[in-house]
């Protein structure tokens, strides 16, 4: 984690003129001795926060790993309440089901489809605009700016946009989930702080050498920016991913619901039930439908577990760099 | 003149997003007239009319306004009191632990939720707090105690909804704030340890006012946000049963103005929120410079 590392190579760069009594109030780097030692006061306290870690770390894991669990066991180990952290009588029936419905497996395509080309056309888009903005020496950006960042601050709120996308003609069309968020002013900004870390004399090497601004940025701003652009493309992903409340606006049409939104439907079905339970007798029906519903919920969210990694790596970069100005 | 020659291509590239803004941002803001009208789909925009001020007097007549704003007022409340502090108290326990594994093995899963869309995280929520299959309600059972009714109590909802963005949020607010821990300088940890200081004296002495000046620009923040609330979370999370706590402005203005047709008495109250809250923010903005940190702008 970035963090960790770099209030490590902080401390040991402190400790570097070898202190032998001090107590390091840093964690220690791995490769030094073990720590000297410690009171039994210390001892305490670390016991106390590594256990409320762990138990804090559990509890946020434990719905997800349920969930899991529920997905694979069978309605009567379910109805016992025997399911808690892995299958119970294992099933694969639930998940079978699923994926055999024709129209969840078309709205994983939906969302597939949007994802890859909605984020391309927001990428595309948001370089486009974050580019001229990073260059100092251009005329009018400081009006462009407050341009842009007045739409962060003030917005006519859902019923005149929803109208500005229906007199577009852009109900029940896939581009209403992508047009109206073309383009990001945060991301923008983003952007142009990192556009900004690269040097000045480069541009001026170039323009020397007869570069003109399109091939700047084509051959030496982009191929300088892969970490970013990866950040900034997965921050656009997830959003296409997850968002439902779009889909749910603007779209009618099932044959275009996006997964998100037919998970919706999916669970709305059933909460009813959860809600009215104290109302309604006791169904066999309900409780298949908890392993159904575990079903969906996970195959809605594996394919973020797989990007997961990467997810972190760049999040965490970027969303330090969100408080970076410029 | 030279200058906007030489960089023509420049100004060509912005013009997407020049359009774009005005189409999603500014003809919208423009649409605020809609709150003065009396709109009628057939008759359009400028076909409709005037209405003065019938909507905004219609808006505070309503009972219904009264228990959004409430609502929307309270679950912001606890989000302040409950979700605000959570992060800090993570990334102070974070960067006490010693072992690497451990931190970062808890830190993937605490970020985890926050990549789940809210549909995901609102399912796995009715089903694990379910009275009759839910695996909290069998812990509760095994215990000895009766089955709550989580999402159909109304006190239950909203304790329900809070701590579920403390779910959501909690881990990936900590990077900010580690970020900042990491920032400070050993030197002053070293001198509290001659000084004799202990590991919690540490953390009151040294880490804490350090990091005060981000906390206090978070705070400001989220305060400016008081009266905007995002319509995933609580869409995701109500059912009919608890409407009554669990209908805020966002979620109104979608069932009233999109599903039912309302669009002259609902844009004006989200135009009320987008008011109190442009106030707000300027206000919190503000008060960051004054807090003696960066404002957002």
């Amino acid at each position: 984690m970035v963090s960790g590392t770099a209030s490590n190579s902080a401390s040991s760069s402190a400790s570097g003129e070898a202190k032998p009594t001090g107590e390091l109030a840093r964690p220690a780097p791995a490769t030094r001795p073990r720590r000297l030692k410690r009171t039994p006061g210390e001892v305490v306290f670390d016991t106390l926060v590594y256990s409320a870690l762990i138990v804090f770390t559990f509890i946020c894991l434990f719905p997800f790993l349920n969930t899991l669990a529920n997905a694979f066991s069978s309605s009567t180990a379910i109805q016992t309440g025997k399911v808690l952290l892995w299958p119970v009588e294992f099933q694969v029936g639930s998940m079978k089901m699923i994926l055999a419905d024709s129209s969840v497996i078309r709205s994983l395509l939906v969302t597939v489809f949007l994802t890859v080309v909605g984020t391309t056309l927001n990428l595309l888009f948001t370089i486009i605009t974050a580019y001229p903005l990073s260059r100092r020496d251009l005329k009018g950006r400081g009006i462009f700016m407050r341009f842009m960042v007045i739409t962060m601050l003030f917005s006519g709120g859902m019923i005149p946009l929803f109208l500005v996308v229906k007199s577009l003609h852009l109900l029940n069309t896939l581009w209403a989930l992508i047009i109206p968020g073309l383009i990001s002013a945060f991301n923008v900004i983003i952007m142009k702080s990192f556009f900004q870390t690269i040097p000045d004399e480069l541009r001026e090497a170039s323009v020397m050498d007869g570069c003109g601004n399109m091939r700047y940025l084509i051959r030496i701003v982009l191929p300088l920016s892969g970490a970013s652009l990866a950040t900034i493309g997965l921050f656009y992903a997830v959003g296409h991913w997850n968002a439902y409340f779009g889909a749910v606006l603007y779209i009618d049409n099932p044959d275009l619901l996006t997964l998100q939104a037919k998970l919706r439907n999916i669970l709305l079905l059933s909460q009813m039930d959860t809600s009215l339970e104290q109302m309604t007798m006791e169904s066999k029906f309900t409780v298949i439908q908890e392993s159904l519903k575990a079903a969906v919920i996970v195959v809605a969210t594996v394919p973020i577990l797989i990007v997961y990694p990467f997810l972190q790596k760049y999040f965490v970069k970027g969303s330090m760099l969100g408080s970076v100005k410029g | 003149m030279k200058e906007w020659k030489k960089n023509y291509d420049l100004y060509l590239l912005l013009v997407p997003a020049v359009v774009f803004f005005i189409v999603f941002a500014y003809i919208p803001m423009g649409g605020l007239v809609i709150a003065f009208k009396d709109y009628n789909l057939f008759r359009g925009l400028w076909g409709s009319d005037w209405a003065g001020l019938a909507n905004f007097r219609e808006m505070f007549s309503i009972p219904e306004f009264f228990r959004i704003t409430r609502n929307t007022l309270l679950l912001n409340l606890l989000g302040l009191l409950v979700c605000f502090p959570a992060p800090i108290l993570l990334a102070l326990m974070l960067n006490e632990v010693r072992s690497r594994y451990l931190k970062k093995i808890s830190q993937s899963m605490l970020y985890l939720p926050h990549f789940m869309s809210w549909i995901v995280l609102g399912g796995i929520v009715y089903a694990v707090l379910s009275p009759k299959y839910g695996v909290v309600n069998q812990i509760l059972r095994w215990l000895g105690m009766k089955e709550i009714y989580f999402m159909a109590d109304q006190t239950w909802w909203v304790i329900t909804y809070t701590l579920s963005a403390v779910w959501q949020s909690a881990g990936w607010g900590t990077i900010i704030y580690l970020a900042a821990i990491t920032a400070i300088d050993p030197a002053l940890y070293e001198a509290a340890s001659i000084g004799g200081a202990g590991r919690i004296r540490k953390i009151a002495s040294v880490t804490l006012p350090s990091i005060m000046p981000t906390i206090v620009i978070l705070f400001i923040l989220a305060v400016g946000h008081m009266v905007s609330i995002g319509i995933e979370q609580p869409l995701a999370l109500a059912n009919s049963v608890v409407s009554d706590v669990s209908e805020v402005i966002s979620t109104y203005v979608y069932r009233v103005g999109i599903k039912q047709g309302e669009f002259g008495l609902t844009t004006a109250v989200g135009m009320v929120q987008s008011v109190i809250n442009l106030c707000l923010v300027v206000a919190a903005n503000h008060f960051a410079k004054r807090a003696g940190g960066e404002g957002l702008w």
